[in-house]
């Protein structure tokens, strides 16, 4: 069948138009939609696109911020209030990739790729979906557990509070070349602090399984304590636990293991 | 087939082409329009052979579903000479030998020039930054950023 | 920067360097710069259809059955390619060169022997169209066992890859299953060594990845002929290749090549023209075939793997005394250019060193991988690192400088080489030194005076006696054997002298009499 294009002024109609069609794919920046086209992925054969400007709209003055699915990474790096996620964003493929890839359809980016979402993991955020049935908000860790049955519904928006303070929040991509290159592993950690103890931390790690998920073991390990030597320790030695890595050209399972609390140990003692 | 109009400008000219449905903006520029300064690469967003411009923006044409530049520019590194005369990129990369086999030249010249547009006087960090999304395996890199940089300081003394 | 040593043999050539120290514009710099250099890619044909191949799924198996009728009737579709329409199905690239046998077909008829090998060609008006088709092609596959390590390939028992070569090697002159390189006693030098090192190194395949991927586009022509656009490396081999797979005379092409997006080796296979052309005999219409880049990644042929065993014995002062090299290469499921990279790293053994026992086996090896081809000095790329890693180790367990310890066992002018041809404009001396210096890496006196110049021939240049190849193996060593095991490195004793030249000079070695030392069949012209 050849490729019909749909593009519709209301994001509803466009998630309509997504839930009633199981070869609909909804295009945002084109990089995971029209790469499978072009390698001859042939169960696509609609196209949807909404042109709702909601999409695309950034609110950050308060304390929680919302992103429209349909923002790119180059503007949030042009956002002076989303300074928390530029590390991030700025971790995302070349300049032309950041100019075209949206947070919406980093949700959906496999392994090697999905590095914002494990910084959105981290922030416990939102996910705002339109699916046939209306638009309900779903817990970021929920959303990612059920992606594969995520494809017919539209994701309109992002939120998530920003951190308190600005070290709470910390970001580190491994990769193997740089600037750009596919994660080997990727890590972020929101570490709230009140008085001296860390209380609701949470550990996002990208590549350690099918989908990023959070390092629960680790995140035991910190909270309730002080971010001293010992709770690092702990926390760098819990980090695989619960892991389920893949091997792929950047690296073994074995390795990301082996990594991964290094890494860890490295983020959570501010060290290069 | 079905097949939709679309409008955009092309180098500062007015094109209209009928594209099928799924057309990415590189088959529509190569083989409805003629114009074969971009490459296919990878399809995949990996070697950035297929670089241009979008309204100014470095894009991936490759990724680029042809109907969403309707109404919109795009420039190409077959539009950027002045005329006979080349462009200040293009005769920094000459003049550095930064091209051998030269398929990831007109890709990593439009990268270059995304960069130079905004940015006259970069730093050296930031032309690596701003060619990272382009792959060239004639291990070429160290003369392609100090094209960029000649570039750079070249068009400045002539400012 | 670039620094030219005129000092260095400065009496060996013409100093009137033109070229050589200053750059040079390329010819094509404009059309790259400009964007109009001609990719073969880069031309639009009124009509042009688009190819693309059905892969195995499976790395080894029967086909039992191919049936093509849905996909014929599919949106599009022009034409379906199979075996059937090749007019010569069999082929290897060597058979120009009369090297090696017919061995590896266009399109897969009764056995696939890797994953991503060619079965049907679909041509259809848009790849879309031939994506589609391609899902529409049913392929009953008979899975049979796979050997993907080059050892357990040569086992007994072990699964026949390609049956042209039932061994799982590749055969030498119609009768030999390896390059064999014998020159002295290697075992006997072995078992009388200070110590013996034994080593295992192993390369992976390495995949070229050019920018531009393998593709061509073929068209009809005025007066019968076709015209084509091709990526190749290799543009006149690939024209014959064409005309032997297509049965046809050469003057039956018009290729136009030259321009290419990055080649490393990868494109020399003539992988994608055969089909084109075919497609555009069987359609009449421009075909294009070109390769997405997980297909290039993918089934495009790699630099292939090589497992390399070497052993060495080396006397306390330093001297290499014996070396033996068992080397293995691993050409994938068909010959394609290992046959010749074997004997390749055959002429290279044992490196630039001289040594006075050298005992070499290199296999060419059929597995159920994809098959390898060129990549920049293959052949012994591999070889070169194997034995650098073995001359450190060596170094090592020795307690030598690892600069002055290749110095020592350099070949110098007038030695006698493994394959029996004097060595000649030697310079591997000068090279150490040089590089010792630039790496401000000390070394002594005697060794910065050392010369490719002087002290060799004389009793180097002799050829030992060398024992046939069924005499009884000698006694084990009786030393214990060493193991490298990252010692501290002995305090520096004297370097020893190399082995004195007999004098009187004795008579230069007999050389072979057919003018050969100024020419190698590998490595060609030499300098002098």
């Amino acid at each position: 069948m050849p490729v019909t294009v749909r593009t519709f002024t209301s994001s509803g109609d466009a998630a309509a138009a997504l839930s009633s069609d199981r070869s609909a794919r909804y295009l945002g920046g084109g990089t995971l939609v029209m790469r499978a086209l072009n390698e001859g992925d042939i169960s696509i054969s609609t196209i949807v696109r909404a042109s709702d400007h909601a999409l695309s709209r950034i609110e950050a003055t308060g304390s929680r911020v919302t992103i429209g699915a349909g923002v790119t990474f180059a503007r949030i790096l042009a956002e002076r209030d989303l300074a928390f996620l530029h590390a991030p964003a700025r971790s995302i493929g070349g300049p032309a990739v950041r100019n075209m890839g949206t947070v919406g359809g980093n949700l959906f980016a496999p392994n090697p790729y999905g590095d914002f979402t494990v910084a959105l993991l981290a922030l416990d955020a939102m996910v705002s979906v339109q699916g046939g049935l209306g638009s309900r908000d779903i817990p970021i860790e929920e959303f990612l557990q059920g992606r594969e049955r995520q494809t017919g519904t539209l994701v309109l928006s992002i939120s998530c509070q920003k951190p308190g303070q600005t070290d709470a929040f910390r970001y580190r991509k491994i990769a193997r070349i740089k600037p750009k290159g596919g994660s080997v592993i990727t890590l972020a950690a929101h570490l709230p602090v009140n008085g001296n103890r860390i209380v609701g931390a949470r550990i996002a790690l990208g590549s350690m399984a099918p989908t990023q998920i959070r390092a629960r073991a680790a995140e035991r390990a910190l909270e309730g304590r002080s971010l001293d030597a010992a709770t690092i320790s702990a926390a760098a030695a819990a980090a695989a636990e619960g892991t389920a890595p893949g091997d792929n050209a950047l690296g073994s399972a074995w390795y990301r293991r082996e990594i991964v609390g290094v890494h860890l140990r490295r983020l959570l003692s501010g060290q290069e | 087939m079905a097949k939709t109009a679309l409008q955009f400008r092309h180098n500062g000219r007015d094109v209209a082409i009928f594209v099928d449905g799924g057309t990415n903006l590189l088959v529509a520029l190569r083989e409805l329009i003629g114009d074969m300064t971009p490459k296919f690469g990878c399809g995949q967003g990996g070697c950035g052979a297929c670089s241009v411009l979008v309204d100014g923006e470095l894009h991936l044409s490759c990724l680029t579903l042809a109907e969403t530049v309707a109404g919109r520019s795009v420039e190409t590194l077959d539009g950027i000479k002045d005329g006979p005369n080349l462009h200040p990129l293009q005769r920094a990369f000459a003049d550095n030998f930064a091209a051998q086999c030269g398929y990831c030249t007109p890709g990593m010249l439009m990268a270059a020039k995304a960069l130079l547009d905004r940015n006259p006087s970069p730093s050296r960090d930031e032309v690596v930054e701003a060619i990272s999304g382009n792959i060239c395996r004639c291990t070429g890199y160290e003369p392609i950023i100090n094209a960029v940089l000649a570039a750079a300081s070249g068009g400045r003394a002539r400012a | 920067m670039l620094e030219l040593r005129k000092d260095i043999f400065a009496d060996e050539r013409d100093d009137n360097l033109k070229e050589i120290g200053k750059p040079t514009q390329r010819q094509d710099m404009l059309g790259h710069v400009t964007g109009t250099s001609p990719y073969f890619n880069d031309h639009m044909l009124q009509g042009m259809l688009h190819l693309k191949v059905v892969r195995s799924t499976h790395s080894h198996a029967r086909l039992r059955r191919i049936d093509t009728s849905e996909a014929e009737r599919a949106q599009g579709v022009r034409r379906i390619i199979r075996g059937a329409d090749v007019p010569v199905n069999l082929n290897t690239l060597l058979s120009l060169i009369n090297f090696g046998k017919d061995d590896e077909p266009s399109l897969a008829v009764d056995k696939v022997r890797y994953k991503g090998e060619p079965i049907v060609a679909i041509v259809a008006d848009s790849e879309r169209e031939a994506f589609e088709a391609i899902a529409k092609v049913k392929i009953d596959y008979e899975p049979l066992a796979t050997v993907f390590d080059v050892e357990d390939a040569l086992k007994p028992g072990a699964p026949v890859v390609n049956e042209v070569y039932p061994r799982n090697t590749f055969t030498y002159h119609e009768t030999y299953d390896r390059q064999q390189l014998r020159f002295g006693d290697a075992d006997r030098a072995l078992a009388t060594a200070d110590h013996v090192l034994e080593q295992r190194y192993q390369m992976s395949p390495i995949e070229h990845a050019p920018t531009e991927t393998n593709g061509s586009i073929a068209a009809p022509d005025t007066n019968g002929r076709y015209i084509v656009y091709t990526s190749t490396q290799a543009l006149f081999f690939s024209v014959d290749t064409c005309a032997k797979i297509l049965d046809v005379p050469s003057n039956t092409f018009h290729f136009i090549g030259g321009t290419v997006g990055g080649g490393f080796g990868g494109k020399v296979d003539t992988l994608t023209e055969p089909l084109c052309i075919l497609g555009a005999m069987l359609t009449g219409r421009p075909v294009r075939y070109v390769f997405g880049r997980e297909e290039e990644m993918q089934y495009g042929p790699p630099r292939g793997a090589e497992r390399i065993y070497i052993k060495d014995g080396v006397m306390r002062d330093g001297r290499i005394v014996a070396r033996n090299i068992r080397a293995y290469f691993d050409s994938g499921a068909y010959t394609r250019l290992s046959s010749y990279a074997a004997v390749k790293c055959a002429a290279h053994l044992p490196g630039p060193y001289t040594i006075p026992n050298v005992h070499g086996d290199v296999y060419c090896v059929f597995t159920n991988r994809t098959p390898a081809t060129a990549m920049r000095g293959f052949g012994v790329t591999a070889m070169d690192f194997a034995i650098e890693c073995q001359m450190d180790k060596l170094a090592h367990l020795v307690g030598m400088d690892p600069m002055e310890f290749r110095i020592l066992n350099a070949y110098r002018d007038g030695d006698m080489k493994a394959h029996r041809r004097e060595a000649k404009n030697t310079a591997l001396i000068e090279c150490v030194q040089v590089a010792a210096e630039k790496a401000k890496w000390p070394i002594r006196e005697e060794f910065r005076r050392m010369s490719s110049r002087k002290d060799g021939g004389g009793a180097r240049a002799a050829i030992p006696a060398t024992p046939p190849e069924s005499h009884a193996p000698v006694a084990a060593p009786s030393q214990q054997r060493t193991t490298y095991d990252r010692a501290p490195v002995a305090t520096r004793e004297p370097p020893p002298p190399p082995p004195p030249p007999s004098s009187p000079t004795p008579p230069r070695p007999n050389a072979p009499s057919h003018g050969a030392t100024r020419f190698s069949s590998v490595f060609g012209t030499r300098r002098r």
